[in-house]
């Protein structure tokens, strides 16, 4: 287990470096002068030299990463050049909303995936064929279009549930749940479809090994030999799926935070990026890569519980 | 690439889909020609107005036209997917090949990279690229082929290293061909499918990306089919209807770009298997039913196997895959079942359980053990009797067990299920099966995992998990096929000593030395029917059927030194493909007409206790 996570920490400083390197070196590769870039042709030379200032775009890069390096590993990331908080604060502020939304779309793909594949794969004929439509579609149609059309449906012609807008847990429990109910369905539905395929085929995979004939060959009724043995083998390659569909609802948090107005990471990503504002996106692609780090991390240490050949 | 051609022309659904991007493409090429109204001709009168004859999909904000929106909008989308491929492509093809022809220090340089770059959150890194180029859309699609590029050059990476391995690929290098040279002519042609399949799903996400970033108001500003349906969000109460033409037309060009490298993919593994999958055989008539087999039964009978007839969906058609197999056992006795593969041993070995594979049918005759029809017992009943009474022996020892939890977990889990003692009466019981199976540190192996097992070891541990419910007959199933030689004499010395301890054992082979070794009775399968059968030693004497001589005379412990080992040449027919009278016809020295005409039926020979299925007998 040790062994694990320092093999993961060994990737992911170089990730981290290479990931805030990218977004200074972007700055440094605009042709002629980034400032003016950003702010557009009509900005004023004043406010020019001020962000020119600000953003310490007049010295030289290594100087100016590691500045920022230094300032980041005792917690500053910066000031936002737009709101002029603190990016941390408005990080933190903003974490609660990401974190529910994508722990309730990775339940709901993980429940509804892993449901959909093992009944495809006891019961074959069209449920299989349904799995093969719905990861086909899940593929095609856009997160961003789905959840519009759930709006319309049901928010616009059925008022059940909030179009937009999100109420935190500690404020109302019944109004955090409604108000994450259509977003988690706009990402956790797709987000199943890769999930019901790989159970899908881990179980028929698993099915047509010889321990199982053996297991029947022994007398081990059917449901213990689905229950205990197949499902328990078919799992470990779901958890890795798992974790790429961590990875994929990250990104479209940007997406759906901004369809619901979810005061979540996502959001505040795409209004930065609109404003310019590149202390704060620069922080989030930090943070975000970090969650990445982490979930994969987590998924290797339940992959290595479930699977006795990498823990022994 | 030609075959792939062909072959990707076979497919309906593919080939609609391809047709259809074309047909988009053209229409985006020629927007001016085609749109009945330039991008942002303004018709105030008609903002946000459903279809009607002026505004055939209606029209958006300012009364734009959404048909001639969603056509000039193609440019912007279909320009950023295309260079999002081309950089995709360029960066991630020749970082593959190189790595995979070279391998070395480059390789593990792209290895490591594609591992990194998983890890990278895509979406925000477009973002900052975003920030920083507001609205250059064309940079940040640019960004992410070059981002995505990593994982194709990983997959190109191993499609070249399985080329390089091959032998013509070996010879070229070997006869002296310039690098570049065997690059361009044998590597890139064979891996081009891989590279096209790869490029078209990683074009069906650029498409889903660039419509995303046009629906935040990230990209760019010109129509696109992003900003479509960034409009129809604004107006959704208004004028929900907008959101059809521009979703349909973003689902439907990912789809058909899905389904062309489906049917990429497919093609290829076509080419490479040489099977064609989704076409069908065409029917078949279902060939002639064996001859029923109805020797008397032996009346102190442990196990009867009567005429046993199972037949398989082949190409959809029941086909009989063993016909009118009989023989019996008594309690103690051991009997082998030899033939090569194909002739249907393991089925007749499954049957014995009542468990066939799915869709298989015993059409006639039975199996009784003791006073249960084992083919017509109830679920409960025949799960008591398999791992009860009939213990199981596997042909794979260590596949044969589940990965998943230990050695002794498993033993247990059948010692509980057949005494239904507890937990730590079951521990206890384990060990002393693994002990009764002669392994050298029981708790040790008790708590061990198969893959850490020893191939033998495993073994022993499957006959230990056989032996929970103290069974009166055993069935092996090729039990030391895939052990060293020394470990089979062991495992074999193991069951002739359960053997002497009174238990039956039917054991399937084709090992003749195996079969002598432990068995009193030998039965002889081909092509799905007993052809002989005889005590061990008489058949080994004077073998009778054709097919018997020859399988004595092929078995390498006969051989005799400086002679050639004499090859029975020729292959089991397949179930759907076995000739009507004897199936051995077309192997068998001695065939007359009389061979061809009918089935033959097995027959009592003169000599007692032995019966054969051969026309010429006499004639012998």
């Amino acid at each position: 287990m040790i062994r694990i996570v320092l093999r993961r920490l060994a990737v992911a400083i170089p990730v981290l470096l290479l990931v805030s390197l990218i977004t200074f070196v972007l700055a440094d590769l605009v042709p002629g002068d980034a400032a003016r870039s950003i702010l557009g042709a009509n900005a004023t030379d004043a406010q020019v030299t001020a962000l020119t200032e600000q953003l310490g775009l007049n010295r030289p890069l290594p100087v100016r990463y590691g500045s920022w390096l230094a300032a980041a590993l005792h917690g500053d990331l910066g000031t936002s050049i737009f709101t002029g908080e603190p990016v941390s604060r408005a990080m933190l502020d903003r974490f609660p909303a990401t974190v529910s939304l994508i722990a309730g779309a990775v339940l709901l793909a993980g429940l509804l995936g892993a449901g959909l594949g093992i009944a495809s794969a006891l019961r074959g004929g069209w449920l299989g064929r349904a799995v093969d439509v719905i990861a086909l579609l899940g593929m095609a149609v856009p997160g961003f279009w789905f959840a519009l059309v759930l709006v319309t449906l049901f928010a616009v012609r059925l008022p059940l549930f909030p179009a937009t807008g999100y109420t935190p847990f500690t404020d109302s429990p019944v109004g955090w749940f409604e108000s994450l109910v259509l977003p988690v369905l706009t990402l956790g539905i797709p987000a199943a479809a890769p999930v019901a395929k790989q159970t899908r085929d881990g179980v028929l995979t698993e099915l047509g090994r010889p321990y199982v004939h053996v297991l029947r060959a022994r007398g081990v009724p059917e449901r213990l030999v689905i229950l205990k043995h197949v499902l328990r083998n078919a799992a470990a390659p779901v958890v890795t799926v798992l974790g790429i569909v961590v990875v994929v609802l990250l990104g479209g948090t940007v997406l759906a935070e901004s369809v619901f107005v979810v005061p979540g990471l996502g959001g505040l990503a795409v209004s930065a990026t609109a404003a310019h504002d590149i202390p704060t996106i620069q922080a989030i692609a930090v943070l975000f890569t970090v969650i990445v780090m982490v979930v994969n991390l987590l998924i290797e240490m339940v992959y290595a519980m479930v699977n006795p050949k990498v823990r022994t | 690439m030609n075959g792939v051609a062909a072959r990707f022309a076979r497919r309906p659904l593919a080939v609609v889909s391809l047709g259809y991007l074309l047909l988009v493409v053209a229409v985006t090429l020629f927007a001016g020609r085609i749109a009945p109204y330039p991008p942002d001709r303004q018709d105030l009168g008609a903002a946000l107005t459903g279809p009607s004859r002026a505004h055939l999909l209606g029209a958006g904000e300012l009364g734009r036209d959404v048909l001639s929106r969603m056509i000039y909008g193609g440019r912007a989308t279909l320009l950023a997917v295309l260079v999002t491929m081309v950089v995709f492509t360029l960066a991630g093809v020749p970082a593959g090949i190189l790595a995979g022809y070279r391998g070395g220090r480059f390789d593990r340089f792209v290895l490591t990279s594609a591992d990194l770059m998983f890890a990278i959150p895509v979406m925000i890194v477009l973002l900052v690229v975003l920030a920083i180029f507001p609205n250059n859309e064309v940079a940040a699609m640019a960004v992410s082929g070059l981002l995505g590029a990593p994982g194709l050059a990983r997959v190109v990476r191993s499609a070249t290293l399985g080329v390089r391995e091959e032998l013509y690929v070996r010879a070229a290098v070997a006869s002296g061909l310039r690098d570049t040279v065997i690059l361009r002519r044998h590597v890139l042609p064979r891996v081009t499918g891989t590279i096209l399949v790869q490029v078209s799903m990683f074009g069906a996400g650029a498409v889903l990306l660039e419509t995303g970033l046009g629906f935040l108001g990230l990209g760019t500003t010109a129509a696109s089919w992003g900003n479509l349906v960034g409009e129809a969000s604004r107006n959704l109460g208004t004028l929900p209807w907008l959101l059809i033409p521009s979703g349909v037309l973003i689902i439907t060009v990912i789809l058909a770009i899905n389904l062309v490298g489906d049917g990429l993919r497919d093609a290829l593994a076509e080419r490479q298997n040489g099977v064609t999958t989704g076409t069908r055989r065409p029917a078949r008539t279902p060939p002639a039913a064996s001859t029923p087999d109805d020797t008397p039964p032996a009346p102190d009978a442990l196990l009867e196997v009567r005429d046993l007839t199972v037949t398989l969906p082949i190409d959809g058609v029941p086909t009989e895959v063993i016909g009118g197999v009989s023989f019996d056992l008594r309690p103690g006795e051991a009997l082998g079942i030899v033939g090569e593969s194909g002739c249907g041993k393991t089925v007749t070995a499954s049957a014995l359980l009542g468990l066939l594979p799915p869709g298989a049918a015993i059409t006639r005759g039975g199996v009784r053990f003791r006073d249960t029809d084992l083919t017509r017992a109830s679920a409960a009943q025949a799960r008591r009797i398999r791992g009860g009474a009939i213990g199981w022996i596997s042909q794979d020892p260590i596949a044969g067990l589940d990965p998943s939890f230990t050695a002794g977990a498993q033993v247990a889990e059948a010692v509980r299920l057949h005494t239904g003692c507890g937990r730590r009466e079951a521990r206890r019981k384990a060990l002393d099966l693994l002990e009764r199976v002669r392994l050298t540190d029981p708790p040790r192996v008790y708590r061990s995992y198969p893959h850490q097992l020893s191939g033998g070891m495993a073994q022993r541990v499957g006959i230990a998990a056989a032996l929970a419910g103290d069974p009166a007959l055993l069935i092996a199933d090729e039990p030391t096929t895939a052990l060293d030689v020394t470990v089979q004499a062991e495992i074999l010395d193991l069951l002739r000593e359960l053997r002497r301890a009174g238990t039956a054992i039917v054991l399937i082979t084709h090992d003749w030395g195996v079969l002598a070794d432990l068995c009193d009775t030998a039965v002889v399968m081909y092509a799905g029917q007993v052809v002989e059968r005889a005590p061990v030693a008489a058949m080994v004497a004077a073998p009778v059927h054709p097919y018997t001589g020859a399988l004595l005379r092929s078995d390498p412990h006969h051989a005799v030194r400086g002679e050639p080992l004499p090859v029975l040449a020729g292959a089991v027919p397949a179930p759907a493909d076995r000739p009507t009278g004897c199936h051995f016809q077309n192997r068998c020295p001695r065939v007359t007409d009389g061979c061809r005409d009918r089935p033959i039926a097995i027959r009592p020979l003169p000599e007692g206790d032995r019966t054969a299925r051969c026309a010429r007998i006499g004639a012998i």
